[in-house]
């Protein structure tokens, strides 16, 4: 299963928003470097949070190494477009020129979606081993930083929408090609998800939406943030049936004690849940971590529990 | 009464943004839920494609039209609403066509645009185009006044606040006078152009190919009748948002460190927009008496329960109020970029809110009158 996410050219990771998404991006991203791979972590948000993370400011639009074999890219759809045309156009001045004009400005910025068509191209552009870029090498793997599952699905339906709104030419060629890309064998999805009952419903509607509109179905979910069980039942009724004994200290931090039991069980039936109805979609989970923020170190230890489970 | 419903009083129009999976349609929902209980007739919109607002609420269905709690669910939960509670999911198809249909200068014009390819696969396609229809559904409902308060709820990205543009940006390009020059009398427009435009035309032509340029073209210029609509909705749109009296902005954040930076980023956001603020609020805050662990916990837990299970539950514990120093340095530091303004606090519930029930506890917290909040914040 997931071993063949690693495999894949190009793998959209989405969920239902906060709940993980950007963090697992990065820690696979880290997993497939570790794997000796030349991976991409592309986010499209204008966040610039992997790399603010690594390397302290944003990488922009330029690709850049953060980590040995791991580099990043945030995909600004403006920048994407000035490419896409200089690449169809061949010449530097005609393109600039084009850019220029209002009425094409006006065009670009009205028509809905043109953002995320921009987007999915720059993706998909990233992950061609002939690369479209002057100069830039190939990837052996881009993992994109989608949106929340809503418009994570809305900007990978994108291309199909250019590609019937263009019924002859080079968009619709394009899009089209782009589209079986993202449909095709060497794109993957993996969702995550938190063990709760609204992220994990958002996970069943999207993997049935993936297999409705985009016909492609699901390669994994990721469930994240998953307590530890760090207290068997009977432990937890033992301290129970202390009912109130010892100073206030111990008593909070008993009481913390049921408390982290009564979440970890809520959260174990949300997983059973979980995979119960994804019949057989691969389902990993990732610890909750209890550090002040997430970051390098944190993604490192995400890494090595997707490595251990891919 | 409490700071948040004093804070809301009398508005027409909240808006919840913030960053992802913090609250914003839990919030949204238990506003909503908290102002139909105080009387007022709520509808509450959610721009998410997905179905947590419908979910959370307990309706069926939802789709672009308003549909009511019942009533008795919610008395069921414990509230006695004396106003009306009212849920939607927007609907960018329906409300692209019921724009339509309400500004066509006339028949053909209608028909025109409703029958247009172009139209056909954009309106429905969900990306990009929401952003245009939240706003205008806002306006309709708005305009309707069948409701005393709306609670918008907004989509997970950075660029929630992108939308308030969306309504200009699209009046501006159908005024453009480039564009009526480029669309005038459709098929042959090009010939209209100046020499340098047409040369440009014929290198985009070459980009997209003549048929797109020309379909792009018509669609359009099928939208010219009703320029002078789109305006005028677009300015009163804005009008309504800018009003402190009639509109309020809630930023819904967690105490997590990058939610924190973006609440941040979305209060000056709407500081530089001169957008109304009424109040932060952070959910899901986690807290533990005192920051530091008491030394003589481990033996006196051990004796508790043995020296095996003492030691788990003084990891727990640790971990726990680690968790809970993180939240307050981060309620801390929102704190302080509010200089004083609005700041609710509502706990991590251990039982995660997907429902009326949960909603109902929220507010507990949400709209806890200041001396019960003034007293937990004590007790913190
Ligand atoms: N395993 C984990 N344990 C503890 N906290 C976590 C874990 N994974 C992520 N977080 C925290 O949860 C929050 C959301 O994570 P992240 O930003 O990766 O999610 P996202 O889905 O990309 O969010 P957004 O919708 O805002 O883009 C962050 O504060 C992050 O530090
Ligand atoms: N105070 C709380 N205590 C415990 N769980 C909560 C609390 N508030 C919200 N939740 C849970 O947190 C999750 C996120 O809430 P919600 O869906 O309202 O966030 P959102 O900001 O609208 O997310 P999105 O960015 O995906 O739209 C949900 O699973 C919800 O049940
Ligand atoms: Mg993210
Ligand atoms: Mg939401």
């Amino acid at each position: 299963m997931s071993s063949s996410l690693l495999d894949k050219r190009l793998v959209f990771v989405t969920g239902k928003g906060g709940v993980g998404r950007t963090t697992v991006a990065a820690a696979l991203g880290l997993a497939a470097a570790r794997r000796g791979k030349r991976a991409i972590v592309c986010e499209v948000a204008q966040q610039e949070r992997v790399s603010r993370a690594l390397g302290g400011v944003g990488v922009g639009f330029e690709e850049t190494e953060l980590a040995p074999g791991l580099w990043a890219i945030s995909v600004d759809p403006q920048r994407a477009m000035e490419e896409y045309l200089r690449d169809r156009i061949g010449s530097r001045r005609l393109s600039e020129l084009v850019l220029e004009n209002r009425l094409f400005q006006y065009l670009t910025a009205a028509t809905p979606g043109m953002r995320e068509l921009l987007t999915m191209g720059k993706v998909w552009e990233l992950a061609q081993l002939e690369r479209r870029t002057p100069e830039a090498a190939p990837y052996d793997i881009v993992i994109v930083d989608a949106p929340a599952t809503g418009h994570g699905l809305g900007i990978m339906r994108t291309p199909r929408t250019f590609r019937d709104v263009a019924r002859v030419g080079p968009i619709r060629r394009q899009a089209d090609i782009i589209h079986s890309f993202v449909t095709g064998p060497k794109t993957g999805v993996l969702c995550v998800a938190r063990p709760e009952e609204m992220p994990v419903n958002e996970t069943l509607q999207f993997r049935r939406a993936l297999e409705a509109d985009m016909g492609i179905a699901l390669d994994a979910v990721a469930v994240n943030a998953l307590y530890p069980e760090r207290f068997s039942a009977a432990e937890a009724a033992r301290i129970e049936s202390l009912d109130g004994r010892g100073s206030v200290a111990a008593r909070t931090a008993l009481e913390a004690a049921l408390g982290e039991h009564a979440r970890a069980r809520t959260q174990r039936s949300q997983l059973r849940r979980l995979r119960r109805e994804t019949d057989d979609v691969p389902v990993l989970t990732l610890p909750f971590l209890f550090t002040p923020s997430v970051g390098l170190t944190e993604w490192g230890r995400l890494a090595a529990e997707l490595e251990r489970s891919l | 009464m409490s700071a948040l419903a004093a804070a809301l009083e009398g508005r027409e129009v909240v808006v919840c943004a913030g960053p992802g999976g913090v609250g914003k349609t839990t919030s949204a929902a238990a506003i909503g839920l908290a102002m139909a209980a105080r009387g007022r007739r709520v509808a509450v919109l959610t721009i998410d494609p997905a179905r947590r607002l419908a979910d959370s609420l307990g309706l069926e269905e939802i789709g672009g039209e308003e549909r009511r709690v019942d009533p008795e669910r919610l008395s069921a939960a414990g509230v006695e609403a004396s106003g009306e509670l009212w849920a939607a999911m927007l609907d960018a198809k329906r409300t692209w066509d019921e724009l339509i249909e309400r500004h066509a200068p006339d028949e053909r014009t209608r028909d025109a645009v409703l029958g247009n390819r172009i139209y056909k696969e954009l309106s429905s396609a969900v990306a990009g185009s929401q952003e245009y229809m939240a706003m205008e559904k806002l306006h309709e409902l708005h305009a309707e006044g069948r409701y005393d308060l709306l609670v918008l709820d907004t989509p997970p990205t950075r660029n929630a606040l992108d939308f308030l543009d969306a309504p200009e940006r699209l009046s501006r390009f159908i005024d453009s006078r480039s564009l009526r020059l480029f669309l005038r009398g459709n098929r042959g427009s090009l010939k209209l152009l100046g020499r340098s435009s047409q040369a440009l035309f014929a290198v985009l032509r070459r980009i997209t190919g003549v048929d797109l340029l020309e379909d792009m073209a018509e669609f359009f210029h099928s939208f010219g009748g009703m320029s002078e609509g789109f305006e005028r909705r677009a300015r009163e749109v804005n009008a309504l948002l800018a009003d402190g009296a009639r509109t309020t902005f809630v930023v819904v954040a967690s105490p997590a460190e990058e939610a924190v930076d973006e609440a941040i980023f979305f209060r000056r956001r709407l500081r530089e927009s001169g957008l109304p603020f009424g109040a932060a609020v952070v959910n899901r805050v986690h807290s533990a008496p005192g920051a530091m662990a008491d030394p003589g916990l481990q033996g006196e837990l051990v004796e508790l329960v043995g020296e095996n299970l003492a030691r788990r539950v003084v990891r727990n514990d640790g971990d726990w109020r680690a968790l809970a120093e993180r939240d307050r340095l981060g309620l801390e530091r929102l704190a302080a970029e509010l200089e004083g303004e609005l700041l609710v606090r509502v706990p991590d519930l251990d039982d995660d809110v997907h429902d009326l029930d949960g909603l109902v506890r929220v507010n507990e917290h949400l709209f806890a009158s200041e001396t019960t909040s003034r007293r937990r914040a004590r007790l913190a």
